[in-house]
This record gives structure tokens, sequence and C-alpha cells, in this order.
């Protein structure tokens, strides 16, 4: 049996020992149906072109993990941004940890998605948000069927949470291969300002294939800053589905920092429902063995007077390769769009790869829109002249990759994220200097 | 301290160094003047220990040691120092943190611990005064954006900051209006000690009224065609290179 009919028969034992529960269900029957006629994706799509989930599928992933496992805090500490206070939200395989995680339901809901989708006081969101933003693909729906936990949030309007919200997806390895479905549903009401930091960390080598769906819902004038740290044991592998809907005068930024893990795809995707719109997508990459990052943005204007900021750097090196597909679609009636799209790329290997492909579809005629690629190598007289003070040849080398990528980090807003992002890329780059400009 | 022997050096197979003799000792200043196009930046980068160019014959001694095979790092921790012609612009590196990188791996590759912190800004501070440097203009992107003057200020600020046993000035002159130019030399003049040298690379006399030279030589062809003290820098700044090419040629 391979892993699509493993799927669908995991589904239909799944679903017949749910409540029955009309609204959910057919939610559910109509996605597996969705994921069953098109099943995984392949190269022959235009989106998939450069990246290939066949050898991974091979893999006897179990569905559901058979028992539930624990771990002990100090032995993942290092996962957290733990130099802060935060609320958490913290899954091991798959399932809740009550005992990592901090949670709360005063004045704002700060839990879990089984939660939400059981208990009949939270019905009235779950109708109005859950998988309304959420495309109807294959692997969106597949996660649609399966979805049954994750983070469950929502902020009511005039709220600054001080505190940042960490969701944090462990796997023990317990099993010899996992496949995990989160599903996040965020909603940030009028006014409101809300932090994310979300990470995917496997604890072993053994193969995990993480098929996450997130909805996030940037009301009137709310401003969220989501940070994803993808940073996990190069046997583990990401789908990260995000849908972002913005309302009016919202501002919302993605970073995404992608340094681990065997194959990462980031499908990220902003509507722009309102006027005054500001939507930010931030990403670093550096990988190298034969790791594959891909970034599949969208930003769809469709109001007048927005904004959207792309910036994307990425380094390659020994035989990774790495693909940017950055989409804007600007309505007719979205004039004096401002759109800005740039993603730079340093090869440090003769091996490594890179493919990025802008693509623009403009119907309106007043905008400003400007994308540029670059693909090079490290800047030879600046390594001299680096060398030249004293900087041996490996650490120049990483300073230029540091200064490269740093103007990514300068909009982060939470110093402990960037310092651990520092620390991560000089770790990632084997050398021992405090990036701490 | 430097003690060059018949270096010959090509880049792309093309022969630009055709024989160098040449001895630097502690204390010194040396001047190296010569037209467009006759080796001057090449032997400066050859010092320095560039790789585009190769050494194709003769030998390069530092403080009795032979520093052809080192590489560019480890001349700069012996005290080699090049002030380059054209800094490079580097953003995203600030300039506080670019001479704490070097400063603290150049203390490392000695076999010391990092500088102190509080040592490292009182250094930048001091060092900065020197040069008449803005404090921030340390926190900017290295060079980027720079004027021409200050961009060779901050070649020197670099320089008083590693404190090298050999400094090499390649066309620090250029592109300095008068009062950058004083600024540069009187930090330069500030710097020397009977036990550092300074070979100073100029197309013109200008920069060694401010750093005066206790020899000057003429580069041509790849070739030193003459020798002699300062008086000989004012010949050159009055007659030209003409004389020198026909009597090479004759």
């Amino acid at each position: 049996m391979d892993l699509k009919e493993k799927l669908i028969s995991s589904f239909w034992a799944f679903e017949n020992h749910q409540d029955e529960d009309t609204y959910l269900h057919n939610i559910r029957t109509e996605a597996i149906k969705t994921f069953e006629d098109h099943g995984f994706p392949s190269k022959k799509e235009e989106a998939w072109k450069y990246t290939s989930l066949n050898s991974l599928l091979k893999n006897d992933f179990s569905v559901f993990p058979k028992q539930e496992n624990a771990i002990e805090y100090n032995d993942v500490k290092k996962y957290f941004i733990h130099d802060i206070d935060t609320y958490k939200i913290v899954f091991i395989d798959g399932k809740y940890s009550s005992h990592l995680s901090q949670t709360t339901h005063d004045a704002m809901d700060i839990c879990l998605m089984s939660s939400a989708l059981t208990k009949p006081k939270y019905r009235i969101l779950i109708e109005n948000y859950f998988n309304k933003i959420a495309k109807k693909d294959s692997l969106t729906s597949l996660n649609t069927a399966f979805s049954s936990e994750g983070a469950y949030i929502h902020i009511p309007k005039n709220k600054m949470v001080a505190k940042p919200i960490q969701i944090i997806h462990f796997s023990t390895g317990n099993e010899s291969a996992i496949m995990l479905q989160p599903r996040n549903l965020i909603v940030v009401d009028e006014n409101s300002h809300l932090q994310i930091i979300e990470r995917h960390q496997s604890l072993t080598d053994n193969p995990v294939l993480t098929n996450s769906v997130t909805e996030l819902f940037v009301n009137k004038r709310a401003i969220v800053d989501y940070y994803k740290v993808q940073n996990d044991h190069s046997n583990a592998s990401l789908i990260d589905n995000s849908y972002i809907n913005q309302k009016q005068e919202s501002i919302c930024s993605v970073h995404t920092f992608s340094f681990g893990g065997k194959l990462t795809r980031n499908n990220l995707n902003f509507y722009q429902h309102g006027e005054r719109i500001n939507s930010i997508l931030k990403g670093i990459t550096i990988i190298g063995d034969k790791q594959h990052v891909d970034h599949n943005t969208l930003v769809h204007h469709t109001e007048p007077n927005c904004e959207s900021h792309q910036d994307y750097k990425g380094i390659f090196g020994e035989n990774s390769t790495g693909v940017f597909n950055g989409k804007i679609i600007v309505n007719k009636e979205a004039q004096k769009t401002n759109a800005f799209q740039s993603n730079k790329n340093i090869l440090i290997s003769d091996k490594a790869t890179i493919n990025t492909k802008p693509q623009l579809e403009i119907f309106a005629d007043d905008v400003k829109c400007s994308h540029g690629c670059t693909i090079g190598q490290l800047d030879e007289k600046a390594l001299f002249y680096l060398r030249s003070r004293g900087i041996p040849e490996k650490e120049a080398k990483a300073l230029l990759m540091y200064a490269f990528s740093n103007n990514v980090l300068s909009s982060v807003r939470i110093p402990e994220i960037k310092q651990r992002i520092n620390k991560i890329i000089a770790n990632k780059l084997g050398v021992d200097i405090g990036f701490d400009l | 301290m430097l003690k060059i022997n018949n270096l010959h050096a090509s880049v792309e197979d093309k022969s630009i160094l055709k024989g160098i003799n040449l001895e630097i000792k502690p204390g010194e200043v040396h001047a190296i003047m010569g037209p467009n196009g006759s080796g001057k930046s090449t032997l400066a980068s050859v010092i320095a220990g560039k790789e585009d160019y190769e050494v194709t014959d003769g030998d390069l001694f530092f403080e009795g040691e032979d520093i052809n095979e080192m590489a560019v790092e480890e001349r700069a921790h012996k005290g080699i120092f090049l002030s380059f012609q054209y800094p490079v612009e580097i953003p995203g590196v600030s300039v506080t943190n670019f001479m704490k990188t070097a400063i603290n791996e150049t203390r490392k590759a000695k076999g010391l611990e990092d500088m102190p912190a509080k040592d490292m800004l009182k250094l930048i501070r001091e060092k900065a005064e020197l040069l008449e440097i803005d404090r921030k203009f340390l926190s900017r992107s290295l060079n980027e954006g720079f004027s021409g003057g200050e961009k060779k200020r901050n070649e020197i600020f670099q320089m008083a900051m590693l404190e090298p046993k050999l400094a090499i000035l390649d066309e620090t002159d250029s592109g300095l209006d008068i009062d950058a130019l004083r600024i540069v030399a009187n930090g330069v003049n500030k710097l020397k000690s009977k036990n550092n040298a300074v070979l100073v690379i100029t197309h013109y006399q200008r920069l060694l009224e401010y750093i005066v030279p206790d020899f000057v030589h003429v580069l041509y062809n790849g070739r030193i065609v003459k020798s002699g003290t300062k008086e000989l820098a004012h010949e050159l700044e009055e007659k030209g290179y003409d004389w020198i090419k026909e009597e090479v040629n004759a």
C-alpha cells in the first residue's frame, strides 16, 4: 500500500471514530476526496517543477502515533526562545503537551485546535474562519481531512499581546517514520498586535514529513509579526502552507529562516482585502549538503493603495538546491499598489543550484511594481580586503555571507530571535564570531 | 624588515614585475613613484599576498622569513598592512564590527584572548580621534557611501588600530583634498616609530611633502630604474617621467 492509499484508509478509520458532527465531517470528507482525486503533486505541475516529493513519499510513515510520548523540558529547552517570557503551544508527535505549554483563556484564547473544533463555544468562529482561505489544493486538502490538532489563537479587538507566542512541534523519533499534519487557526481582531514564533523540530534522525496548514486572519489595523525558524534535522521535511487574509490598514510580516531540514517547501499566500494594507515577506536561506528549500510566494492585491515587500536572500553550498517562485497579482481595481520583490542568491559551490522565477500579473495601470533576482558568487575583492586585515578566509567568507543576509534580519522586532538566528548562522557557516552588529 | 630579491610576478601570464630588488629596514620610509602602468600597485598587492598574482621568480622575505607561500591573512598577522587604492564597499558590516573581528582574529592567530570590549572601545575612540573620524561614522557599513576622502581616512584608521610593522600606502593621496591629505599624513606620521616602516606608493610628489621619505625609488616597466633621496621626488615633480623613460630606453 503506498502512502496515498494508506492515508485514505487511515482517514476513514479515523473519521468513523469521530463524533457525528455534520459540519466538520462534510469539510473533511470533501477534502479527502480532493486529495484522492489529485494525489501528491508531481513535477508535471508547474508549481512543483523543481521540487520532487517522490523519494520522500517512499518512507513508510505512520499517520497516527501509537503512543503518547513525553519530553523533559531541559532536554529541549534550547529549541525554545527561553530568555523571554512567552506563551507556548507545544506538540509532541502531533499530540498536545500540556506539560511544555503555557496557554491562556484570559481575555483571549491561546490554546488548541482540538478544543476549538469540538467545543460549542468556539463554533461560530470555526464556522466563520476555519478552512475559509486555505486553498483547495491536494496537500492543503490532505491536511484539512486530518485536521484535528494545532494552535488555535483568537485575539479580540484592541489587545496588545505583550508576550510572543511560540508554536513548537517536536517529533521524538519513537516512530520509525512519522507524518504530521498540524493545523493552525489564528484570528487577530481590529487594532490588536501579536507576535508568533513557529518551529518544527525532530529530536532524532528518523524521517519526519510535516504537512502544515496555517490560516491567519489579520483584521482591520491589526499588526502581526510571524517568525518561522526552520532548522530541523537532516531527515525532517516540511511543507508549510500558510494563508493570510488581511483587512484594511493591517500590517503583517512573515520572516522565514530556512537553515535545516531535508526538503522544505514554503507556500506563503497573502490575500489583501481592504485599502492601505502592508504585507511583508522576508527570508534567509542558508543550506548545504543535499538540502532543498523552495519558497513559493503569492501576494494578491485586490484594492487600491496597498503595499507588499518581498526580500529573500539565499546562500547555497555543496549539492543543495533552492527554488524561489514569487507571484504578485494586482487586480484592475488595485490602483496605486506598491509591490516590490527581491530575491538574491549566492552559490558557494559549483554543484549548488537555484531556480528563481518572478511572476507578475498586473491588471491595474497606475502601480509601482518592481522585481529583481540575482545569482552570484562571493566578491573576491571584498574577500581579499577582509583577509588583508587578518580575518582568515573561512571567517571572511562567513562575514560576507552574513553581511549579505543582514538586511533581512534588521526588520526582526524581537532581539532574542535576532540573537538566536545570528548564532544559527554562525554555526551554519562553521565560524565562531559573534555577529552582534 | 622587508627584503625583495629579483622579484618577478605576472597576472594571467602577463609579466608585470620583472626583477625588483628592494630592502626596507625598521624606522625607514620608502617611496615608490612611477608612471601609470609601471607595476606600482602590483608590487603592493604581491607583498600583501593577493592570489591573482603569480610570483614566477625571486624571493620575498619579511623579518627573515620567506613569505611567498604565506596566505594573505597570515601576512597580516605578521604585521603587513596594505592601505588600498580603492577600498572595497561591504554593506552590512559596520566599521566597528569589522575592526573588532580583525583585531580579535589577529590576536587569536597569536594565541591571545579576545580584547576585552572595554579596551576595544577605548582603542577605537582613541584612534578615531587621531584621524578626526566622527563616532557616527563607525557604526556605518564599511566604506558604503563613503566619500573618497572618508575611505582613505578609514584605511589609515584601520592601520592605526592594527599597528602594523610595515604599512604599504597604495595611492593613498588620490582623491584627497588638501585637508584630508593633511589629516591622513598626520595620522601616518604619528604612528611612525623606529620599529616600523612605511612604503608609500604614489604617482605624485604631493603626499611626500607630508610623509617625508628616506628613500625614493622609480618604478618603470616592472623594474626599479632609479633610487635616490627625497630630492629625486622633487625632480620627478618638475620634469615628469619622460626623462626617466628616455634614460632607460637609451
